[in-house]
């Protein structure tokens, strides 16, 4: 079990025959990830990495009952490419791209709001469920397939959350990166929510960092519906005040956002936070061993 | 990306926002000039820096004779002016407003910004006009008015007469209001800000509303779609070393601490700079190489981060994914031929060609130290950091 993706998940990847496109694509045919085709306006009818190329999301769709889209096309058409997957049906459409202007993300969500087609990122590395399915630009060899659901703001942070729950032996039952971006898809709680409804997850581990209120929000999720044990960690402790560090999303503003805000909420929660990013596997490993 | 008062006037003009009657000096003659031009008894000075708090600083001067416009002009200009905001670092002033003084009524707080949580557009007003409206929101939230704005419907009227009343405008005001509220809309709309903010907004005696103050900052995601705003970037109000980082498509931030950091991902960025504080030490920098890292970047990276004479030792925290270790190794080597460093330098490699890259900095050179784990990483530097201090 896992949550949004496994080994049955369709995917087409929109941008494919980019150089970004070309690269994670291959990767992800390597790790086993039903890649199945390709968007590129214009060269519909051609064949790139041997998957078949359509001029529209809604022509992939249609020919290869994809269900979800992964998208490596440059910021100024990026929330183009997530709307046209969206029209076309397309229930998870994960966004790596970074730099997407704020007021296009604004229009995006406004589009997507009430329906039931989730989004991932943007300014984000993907989603993956070990040995099963690997939809964007995480390094496959370090996951493990595993029992610990792990929910992200930041790409290599989450990397180091999994290599330590992989040295752990617990493995990862899927892991999703949120993004970076102040304006982005799934949530802190979209994702605990359903980590909390599957069987194969045991913990959760959720990384945060300084900017906005979603993990203030989510320890609240976590203090009334959450019964499995969650380790945070939050960076950003050191970060100075209005001073964007290098995500878009990553910035304290009128003392708002905080580090020190989010770490005490979650304490509050019941959560075990970590002050040191390598602390997280172990401190995973503790926390299951006492249930 | 931040601009001028003077420029963001200029915009605020554009679309309709009312402003007082002023013009941008560089030398003490233009403002001289600029004063007589502008007519009136009395003007105000105010230094163009990318900073608030100005007033508490001598960054604003109010003249009451052609002389002492040019005694504070003479004064401000070729100068530095340092505020709560501008950190140790002090801005230069290369131009002045001259600005026609007002009779000021009664002063408010008005800005437009990005709200997170409802992913609207939001007008923030205040009556408490002309203070920090940070200390307003902790102090007296009653004095605070929100107003969000739906993005397929647009500003409404009524919602700028709510705003209106919190102020408790009256007659032709409220209209002025409405307008002026309206062009913030526009221009935010138009030109990709990320913030719009009118500190003070005042009514003055004859009843006008005037945006006394302007701030606009936009989103940087979106300035290459603006060739006009791209054009009002100075940068001689930013860090020296942060934009040669920007040159080389690099994600870089001065601190003031003796560590420097090199590391790829902006969380693990972060995350590295709080541990070396967990550990004892302070950061000097903030870096993320970013994921399509080469070992000419990295070389850069490297050279900037030694040019600051705090940096007593430097942290290299690397987690390969798309990046690869032995280019980030081969990238060190690269710097450390080109400039002559015995700084320790403690490298830890994890992930993607970790081994290689392991192998490759193996007896390169005796300051390069490689740590098993990142606690070990940070720990040593903070350790080295100190003896050599």
């Amino acid at each position: 079990m896992s949550i949004l993706i496994n080994q049955a998940t369709k995917v087409i990847c929109q941008g494919l025959t980019g150089k970004q496109g070309s690269f994670h694509a291959k990767h992800a045919l390597d790790y086993g990830t039903q890649l199945v085709g390709g968007v590129t306006p214009g060269r519909g009818g051609t064949e790139h990495l041997g998957l078949p190329i359509f001029n529209t999301v809604a022509e992939a769709v249609t020919c290869t009952q994809a269900t979800a889209s992964v998208i490596y096309v440059p910021p100024f058409f990026a929330a183009d490419a997530i709307l046209e997957a969206f029209d076309a049906g397309i229930k998870l459409i994960v966004c790596i791209t970074e730099g997407i202007p704020v007021l296009y993300m604004l229009r995006v969500k406004a589009a997507m709001a009430g329906s039931d087609a989730l989004l991932i990122g943007p300014n984000c590395p993907g989603i993956i469920t070990p040995d099963a399915c690997k939809i964007g630009i995480m390094p496959g060899s370090i996951h493990l397939a595993g029992s610990i659901g792990i929910v992200s703001r930041s790409g290599t942070l989450t990397y180091e959350a999994v290599h330590q729950t992989t040295q752990a032996g617990l493995g990862q039952s899927t892991c999703v990166g949120i993004g970076g971006d102040p304006i982005h898809g799934m949530n802190f709680i979209d994702v605990l929510s359903r980590f909390q409804a599957d069987e194969a997850t045991r913990g959760m581990i959720m990384v945060g960092e300084i900017g906005g209120s979603e993990e203030e929000e989510a320890a609240e999720y976590i203090k009334n519906h959450v019964t499995k044990p969650v380790v945070a960690y939050i960076t950003g402790l050191t970060a100075p005040s209005g001073k964007r560090m290098g995500h878009a999303g990553a910035i304290v503003t009128g003392g708002k956002g905080t580090a020190i805000g989010k770490v005490a909420a979650l304490e509050a929660a019941g959560v075990t936070v970590v002050n040191s990013p390598s602390l997280m596997g172990a401190a995973m490993k503790k926390l299951l061993e006492a249930v | 990306m931040n601009i001028h008062e003077f420029q963001a006037k200029q915009l605020f003009k554009d679309y309709q926002i009312p402003i007082p009657h002023s013009l941008v000096a560089k030398t003490a003659d233009e403002a001289v000039q600029a004063a007589i031009h502008l007519a009136g008894d009395s003007w105000v000075i105010k230094a163009q820096v990318h900073a608030g708090g100005r007033g508490k600083v001598g960054g604003v001067k109010f003249a009451k004779t052609t002389e002492e416009v040019r005694d504070y002009a003479d004064n401000m200009l070729g100068s530095t002016l340092a505020t709560h905001q501008t950190g140790s670092i002090a801005l230069p002033i290369h131009s002045v407003l001259v600005e026609r003084s007002s009779a000021i009524q009664s002063e408010f707080y008005l800005s437009l910004l990005v709200d997170r949580h409802t992913e609207r557009l939001c007008f923030i007003a205040s009556i408490a006009g002309g203070m920090d409206i940070e200390a307003v929101a902790a102090e007296t939230p009653e004095k605070i008015t929100r107003v969000f704005i739906d993005p397929a419907a647009g500003l409404q009227a009524y919602q700028c007469r709510q705003v209106a009343f919190s102020f408790a405008l009256q007659g032709e005001q409220i209209k002025q209001l409405t307008q002026l509220m309206q062009g913030m809309e526009r221009l935010f709309l138009a030109k990709d800000a990320s913030q719009i903010e009118i500190n003070p907004l005042v009514a003055t005696e004859s009843g006008e509303l005037l945006a006394l103050d302007a701030k606009i900052n936009f989103d940087d995601n979106a300035v290459a779609l603006h060739q006009d705003i791209q054009a009002l970037h100075d940068t001689s109000q930013e860090d020296a070393k942060e934009n040669i980082a920007k040159q080389f498509d690099l994600n870089y931030i001065t601190l003031e601490g003796s560590i420097g950091c090199m590391v790829n991902g902006a969380g693990l960025a972060m995350a590295t700079m709080d541990l070396v504080k967990l550990k004892g030490g302070t950061p000097a920098n903030f870096l993320d190489v970013g994921g399509g890292t080469t070992t000419e970047k990295v070389t850069e990276a490297f050279k900037l981060i030694v040019s600051d004479s705090n940096v007593k030792a430097v942290l290299v925290n690397i987690f390969g994914g798309i990046v690869q270790c032995d280019v980030i190794a081969q990238g060190i080597i690269d710097a450390l031929q080109q400039i002559n460093t015995d700084l320790p330098v403690i490298v830890r490699l994890e992930g993607t060609h970790a081994e290689e890259g392991r192998a490759l900095l193996h007896n390169v050179a005796p300051n390069i130290i490689a740590a098993e784990d990142l606690d070990h990483a940070a720990e040593e530097a903070v350790k080295l950091a100190g003896v050599v201090a």
